[in-house]
């Protein structure tokens, strides 16, 4: 019984049933499998992150998305006029999470790669991307970077789902992606 | 001089001590579930989009509230009647200084009342994980705190207490399993707790204003290492109790000690920087670093889990078949005495945590998908799998055997009790899987309102989201319905349970051993398990599916590198 002493002394010397052994072997090997697959996919697989990463300043990087935005602005989107950017495939790209918007809307084009870039300008955000659902944990004074290339085209939007303060579920930013 | 008495159910020398601090710490559990619970409903019906209940500031109080309530206090206080019942009372030995066990029970109770006052205040509405740079209340942090010290000092008791039935030979040989399993989970809670003191107590300061800046990444990097490895703690505890549960019911002994102990040895030697499964979408830490961190290489943790899931059920069967249900593959089980809560309770923890919580936690710790699974609602519905059809349930199982043997009483309410392990492990079983459902269609968790009727722009999630949302709402009531029930009757049968036969008390712990109804048999004359074995097969099969299932969902989002 488990709530006494083993009944025998020296335990530790018992032979373990045969079906036990063969369970830890087939789980052992699962085990294995699950680690491989990680490794495996950074080879094989297209959806990985990045390793890239930089300590940034928030203003440093609000300066150098206002730059984008001016450089690309295309229209403007929503009730606050939201600038609506298209940078050129290959550039880098920027996007902020702040109290409560993802800022500007990025028009990018199918099939093309961005150096997308993400930060925070106050608290900690989620940038999710709907209904990709690709979903990024977004610091305060780190600037992460990932290429990505859209497979699909059409309005995609960013939700938050980091809980940041009382007006979190208005937290919503668009990215529209276009055929070329 | 230390006071015993003697348990007429099971011959248990009981220490005086120990069964008050026991007692107490139990109820104070319980107390705290229906608080945490309640708010939990309440979160469950503002979730729910055709009731929408509260208001947004309210309802993230609540989720924080029903956060700190469920996933810390009752579960923590429970674990401190535990301790001690697996050292003191199993052992057969006094409990060393029940003085510090009154003062973890002290300060664990003043700790989460403050905590509860300040988020009750409605100026700590931060969530459970607290994440900088959002700030709470000084005194929220301080209550955690307090609450953990006080943890700690149960700690120290339960060594201690060890420490004596070592040195007074109060036992042969080893100690039980189930008290070796408490042991497991009392060494991951020392690390933890020391996680948790490296990052909350910066953390109290910085809301006092004596330290400017924490930085978030770090913040999160050790504030799991406190957050995950107390779910690990949780495990610990419940398979603790499924061994003690399958000893108790049926005399079951361990397939192999050997095997059961090496498993709970995993969670020790493999669980210390499981944060890193929850920081596999930040920036700033490497891959290499990630999937290391997350599987040791060959997931040894999953594999403790593993080894349990089947050397637990395979007790049981090993057990009914000495006794003569030997039929077919299946006999044990469908003779199994499934109207008894006590079996209904801990077979459902078994299942549900296996499946549900289990296989869903592998998804969440794969690098790669994470990335589709990373706060989404799927994220609360796998910690619903564990914490909650898995620790939870496992728990009121126990509960349902420990509270009439220490009070003596008889259940007020036996008719409910047998219908109660299902209501609730159906009832929140399937509110995890549609919250699991409604994450994988992206709906975010901590979420108001995912209409984003206030929002300037807005994502149209899709019906089916709404529907899951509907439903888990639904299920989340009718799980929190059963969650009452329990403790009606707990509560119930403490206060005006019909006495037992009262219990001598005895100046000395009896020599005699107990438990005349167990089946003494040891691992080489262990009877095989075939049914045990197929129902693993399956286990495996559903794993192996779903995995591969995720691996391809992942390869249909968008290129990222």
């Amino acid at each position: 019984m488990a709530i006494f002493p083993p009944t025998k002394r020296v335990w530790w010397n018992e032979p373990v049933e045969k079906s036990e052994v063969l369970w830890i072997f087939i789980a052992l090997i699962w085990a294995l499998v699950m680690f491989f697959m990680m490794p495996y996919w950074h080879i094989n697989g297209s959806q990985n992150l990045s390793n890239e990463a930089y300590r940034i300043r928030p203003e440093v990087f609000a300066k150098r998305t206002e730059e984008m935005a001016a450089k690309y602005k295309v229209g403007e989107e929503g009730d606050t006029g939201v600038p609506v950017v298209r940078p050129p495939a290959g550039s880098d790209v920027y996007m902020l999470g702040r109290l409560w918007e993802w800022w500007p809307v990025l028009e990018l084009e199918k099939g093309q790669s961005y150096r997308l870039h993400l930060s925070s300008m106050d608290w900690m955000h989620g940038f999710s991307l709907q209904p990709e659902n690709i979903n990024l944990e977004i610091h305060p004074g780190y600037d992460m970077v990932l290429t990505v290339t859209p497979t699909s085209s059409g309005e995609f939007s960013v939700v938050c789902n980091e809980f940041c303060g009382i007006g979190h579920h208005t937290m919503v930013g668009k990215i529209h992606v276009v055929d070329k | 001089m230390a006071q015993f008495r003697t348990c007429p159910d099971t011959g248990f020398a009981i220490d005086l001590a120990a069964d008050k601090l026991i007692k107490w710490n139990a109820v104070t559990a319980v107390v705290f579930l229906l608080v945490g619970g309640l708010f939990g409903i309440l979160v469950a019906l503002t979730r729910w989009p055709a009731v929408h209940l509260l208001d947004a500031d309210l309802f993230y109080l609540a989720l924080t509230a029903h956060g700190l309530d469920v996933l810390l206090v009752w579960i923590i206080f429970f674990e401190m009647a535990l301790l001690y019942f697996t050292s003191s009372i199993l052992l057969k030995t006094r409990l060393a200084a029940p003085w510090l066990g009154w003062v973890q029970y002290t300060l664990m109770l003043v700790g989460a009342l403050i905590t509860n006052v300040a988020v009750l205040q409605g100026e700590s509405s931060v969530m459970f994980t607290s994440y900088v740079p959002m700030m709470a209340a000084p005194h929220f942090y301080l209550g955690v705190i307090l609450f953990a010290v006080g943890a700690l000092m149960g700690c120290v008791v339960f060594f201690s207490t060890l420490y004596i039935a070592k040195r007074d030979k109060t036992y042969e040989g080893s100690i039980p399993l189930v008290t070796f399993g408490a042991m497991t989970a009392a060494i991951i809670a020392v690390f933890t707790i020391l996680a948790g003191a490296v990052i909350l107590i910066p953390t109290f300061f910085w809301s006092l204003g004596f330290i400017g800046n924490i930085d978030t990444l770090m913040y999160r990097v050790i504030w799991w290492g406190l957050g995950h490895s107390s779910q690990q703690i949780n495990v610990a505890a419940q398979i603790a109790c499924w061994y003690a549960i399958a000893a108790i019911l049926f005399g079951a002994k361990p397939l192999s000690e050997k095997v059961s102990r090496t498993a709970f040895l995993f969670y020790i030697l493999f669980l210390q920087l499981a944060s890193a499964h929850h920081i596999l979408v930040d920036p700033g830490i490497s891959s290499e670093w990630k999937i290391f961190n997350t599987s040791y290489a060959l997931y040894l943790a999953v594999l403790g889990s593993m080894l349990h899931g089947l050397t637990v059920p395979g007790a049981v069967e090993a057990a009914l078949r000495k006794k003569g249900y030997n039929r077919g593959l299946f006999e044990w089980l469908r003779k199994a005495p499934w109207g008894n809560p006590v079996f209904a309770g801990f077979a459902l923890s078994v299942v549900l945590f296996g499946f549900l919580g289990g296989i869903t936690g592998v998804m969440m710790g794969t690098e790669q998908l994470n990335i589709i699974i990373h706060n989404t609602l799927y994220v609360p519905g796998h910690f619903h799998g564990t914490v909650v059809v898995g620790t939870t349930l496992a728990f009121m199982a126990m509960a349902y055997w420990l509270v009439p043997v220490l009070w003596q009483k008889e259940l007020v309410f036996p008719g409910l009790a047998k219908w109660q392990p299902y209501l609730f492990g159906l009832g929140m079983g399937l509110a995890s899987i549609f919250m699991m459902g409604a994450g994988t269609l992206g709906v975010p968790r901590r979420h108001w309102d995912i209409s984003f009727a206030d929002a300037m722009m807005v994502h149209e999630f899709p019906a089916a989201a709404y529907m899951m949302m509907g439903l888990a709402g639904i299920s989340g009531v009718i799980g929190g319905i059963g969650g009452g029930i329990f403790i009606l009757n707990m509560v119930s049968t403490i206060l005006f349970g019909k006495a037992k036969v009262p219990a001598p008390a005895a100046e000395e712990a009896p020599a005699a051993p107990i438990g005349g109804a167990a089946t003494e048999y040891g691992s080489a004359s262990t009877l095989e398990v075939p049914g045990t074995f197929v129902l693993a097969l399956v286990f495996l099969t559903a794993f192996v599916l779903y995995y591969f299932v995720n691996w391809k969902y992942l390869a249909s989002v968008w290129g990222m590198s």
